[in-house]
């Protein structure tokens, strides 16, 4: 069985995160990590593979992005995947998700006949969380989306989720798409084992010429959508802050939801 | 004028607000088209409503053979009724399902997609929140119809109403769509409350309740407010993660969010950081929300909100 977890590097959310001048993402400037939803669903790979160990199964972590991006596969590898690809050149720079999900599309029609391709449930920095479905869109495959358990037999998967108005146990057949999110459980910190391991696991570098995609259909340029401005939130003014005592937190309280009518 | 069609988000035909929010700005962009999957026995009673908040044309698809699958049929429908329509925009509402119908669609159409979009002004150019809530951003699609997924409280619902010629649309859908299906489905109980993302008031409590929402949910309910939490409070099982406010659960922007107990974790803030009016309670000075707060108080939450609870009943006599 092939699974295919797609990991992104991302800008760290405690850091300063912030704008380039053509308002794409600064990602080289600011410190940049695995993003920790990633995480989840590379561990819900390694799960997936460790349940079922009677099997041939591979866990080859991908992702699209800068130079650095390679950081986010190599910890997926300390964690546990077997192989990983990276997917580097400066075209890509400024991709839109429709972008994003034709390379990573083409990476893994070139990786190998997916069963299962897992994706976190939204990027850290970005966030659409459209990714996983324009992926399942173009590979022609269904989608079980942000599951909190994930549970296989066969080539049967079912996943349970949170949603908007119900609980649902949603089920589907590999191959697919699968997002996890972080409801589905802690991701294992990479072991010493791990990390010397991971220096020997093989890790490719592709480039869009390598997966057949033009230049001239991924990068900022001819993305579908455009960013026409971008501003920093004012500062929210320093509020009123009180101390309570003998319950006059509360009557302070109270008279300021009554100046704003609140009550 | 062109026609911008609205996919309609209902419970067994009762039509959730944010979808009649999505007609006031479908109105800006052009003539609203209601698009509504269902039962056909709802149907009448669903285009009577999207009549009434401005829906110039409804078309109803019967979703009898497609009941239970999930998003895949949903894009189809859409693309197909565009084919017809030629629509100006697609607006979508941003629940998890619409964000991936959307994504499926675009990819569909070789369309533009912008998400989570928190205003969508004349000529389609969409307003952004980013990073946390640190950034505005302001977009638009450059290519094919625009797929615009938009927030709950994004505009009000405006009543009047509109042409509303229903049309009955015959939609084929494929077997390759219907690969995901919901297998078995747990209605959530009501709480009598208002939804999370669509309440004027959030009142939440974190870590710092111990457990005890008794206090916080009374606050609530004075003020008619919808309860919400942070992930901690999750975590330990306390509430539901569908109360959860942040990165990773709703992300609000109420007119009045009131955390309690909660430190202001940044992917809390994420969550409930463009409120309009946000009050904290924290016996912790130092705590990171304070530095958001249009009033905040220093002061336990278990002594603090009883107070104030008691105080608001008695003015509302
Ligand atoms: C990938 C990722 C995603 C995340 N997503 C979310 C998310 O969506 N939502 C979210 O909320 N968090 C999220 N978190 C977690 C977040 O980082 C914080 O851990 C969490 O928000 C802390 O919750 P808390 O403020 O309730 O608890 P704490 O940080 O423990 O704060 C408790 C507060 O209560 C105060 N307190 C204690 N007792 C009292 C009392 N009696 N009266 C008044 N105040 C009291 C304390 O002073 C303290 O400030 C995420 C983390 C990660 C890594
Ligand atoms: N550049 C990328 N490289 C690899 N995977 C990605 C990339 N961008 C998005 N993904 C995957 O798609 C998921 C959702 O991303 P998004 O739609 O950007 O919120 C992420 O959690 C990843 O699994």
């Amino acid at each position: 069985m092939n699974i295919v977890v797609c990991v992104k590097y991302v800008p760290d959310a405690t850091a300063d995160r912030r704008f380039e001048s053509d308002n794409t993402v600064d990602r080289v400037g600011v410190d940049g990590l695995l993003s920790e939803l990633d995480e989840y669903a590379v561990e819900q790979a390694l799960q997936l593979k460790e349940k079922r160990a009677d099997e041939e199964i591979t866990v080859t972590a991908l992702t699209i992005g800068p130079e650095k991006a390679v950081d986010a596969v190599r910890k997926a590898l300390q964690m546990g995947a077997d192989s990983a690809v990276h997917v580097q050149d400066d075209a890509i720079a400024g991709s839109d998700a429709v972008a994003t999900s034709l390379v990573l599309a083409k990476a893994i029609e070139k990786i190998g006949q997916p069963d299962v391709v897992m994706c976190g449930m939204a990027s850290t920095d970005a966030g659409m969380s459209v990714v996983p479905a324009m992926l399942a869109e173009r590979l022609g495959l269904p989608q079980v989306t942000m599951a909190a358990v994930v549970e296989t037999q066969g080539n049967q998967v079912r996943i349970k989720r949170d949603g908007d108005t119900a609980t649902e146990v949603v089920g589907g057949t590999m191959p697919l798409v699968i997002s996890v999110t972080d409801q589905s459980g802690e991701a294992r910190y990479p072991s010493f084992k791990g990390i010397m391991a991971a220096k020997k696991k093989p890790l490719e570098t592709y480039t869009l010429a390598d997966l057949g995609v033009d230049a001239g259909q991924v990068g900022l340029s001819v993305a579908w959508s455009a960013v026409e401005d971008t501003a920093a939130r004012p500062p929210r003014t320093a509020g009123e802050i009180v101390k309570d005592e003998d319950g006059s937190g509360a009557t302070a309280l109270v008279e300021f939801l009554a100046s704003k009518k609140f009550i | 004028m062109s026609e911008v069609l609205v996919l309609v988000d209902h419970v067994d035909g009762a039509i959730r607000k944010p979808t009649l929010e999505l007609l006031a700005i479908a109105k800006r962009l052009g003539s609203p088209s209601a698009v509504f999957i269902g039962g056909a026995d709802k149907a009448a009673a669903a285009a009577e409503t999207l009549k009434g908040y401005g829906a110039d044309k409804i078309y109803t698809v019967d979703d009898t053979e497609v009941k239970g699958y999930l998003v895949a049929p949903k894009a189809e429908v859409l693309q197909q009724v565009a084919a017809q329509a030629s629509p100006a925009a697609i607006l979508i509402p941003s629940s998890a399902e619409g964000k991936e119908i959307a994504g499926r669609l675009a990819i569909k159409l070789g369309s533009g997609l912008i998400t989570d979009a928190v205003d969508v002004a004349e000529g389609g150019v969409t307003t952004q929140s980013v990073f946390a809530g640190n950034f505005t951003v302001t977009a638009k699609v450059t290519q094919g119809t625009p797929i615009i997924t938009v927030k709950p409280n994004a505009a009000a619902p405006e009543e009047g109403a509109g042409a509303g010629a229903v049309e009955a649309f015959a939609a084929t859908i494929s077997d390759a769509a219907k690969g995901a299906q919901i297998v078995a489905s747990q209605p959530r109980q009501a709480t009598g409350r208002p939804e999370l993302t669509e309440a004027a008031i959030v009142v939440s409590g974190g870590r710092g309740t111990g457990g005890d929402f008794t206090a916080v949910e009374a606050l609530a309910d004075s003020l008619g407010a919808a309860v919400g939490a942070s992930r901690a409070a999750v975590d330990s099982g306390w509430k539901p993660h569908t109360f959860q406010v942040g990165q990773t659960g709703k992300v609000v922007s109420p007119q009045l969010y009131v955390a309690n107990g909660i430190s202001g974790a940044i992917q809390h803030r994420a969550g409930m950081q463009t409120s309009k009016t946000i009050v904290a309670v924290n016996k912790d000075e130092e705590a990171p929300m304070f530095e958001l707060v249009d009033f905040g108080v220093v002061g336990d939450l278990h002594t603090v909100l009883p107070a104030a609870t008691a105080e608001i009943e008695k003015r509302k006599g």
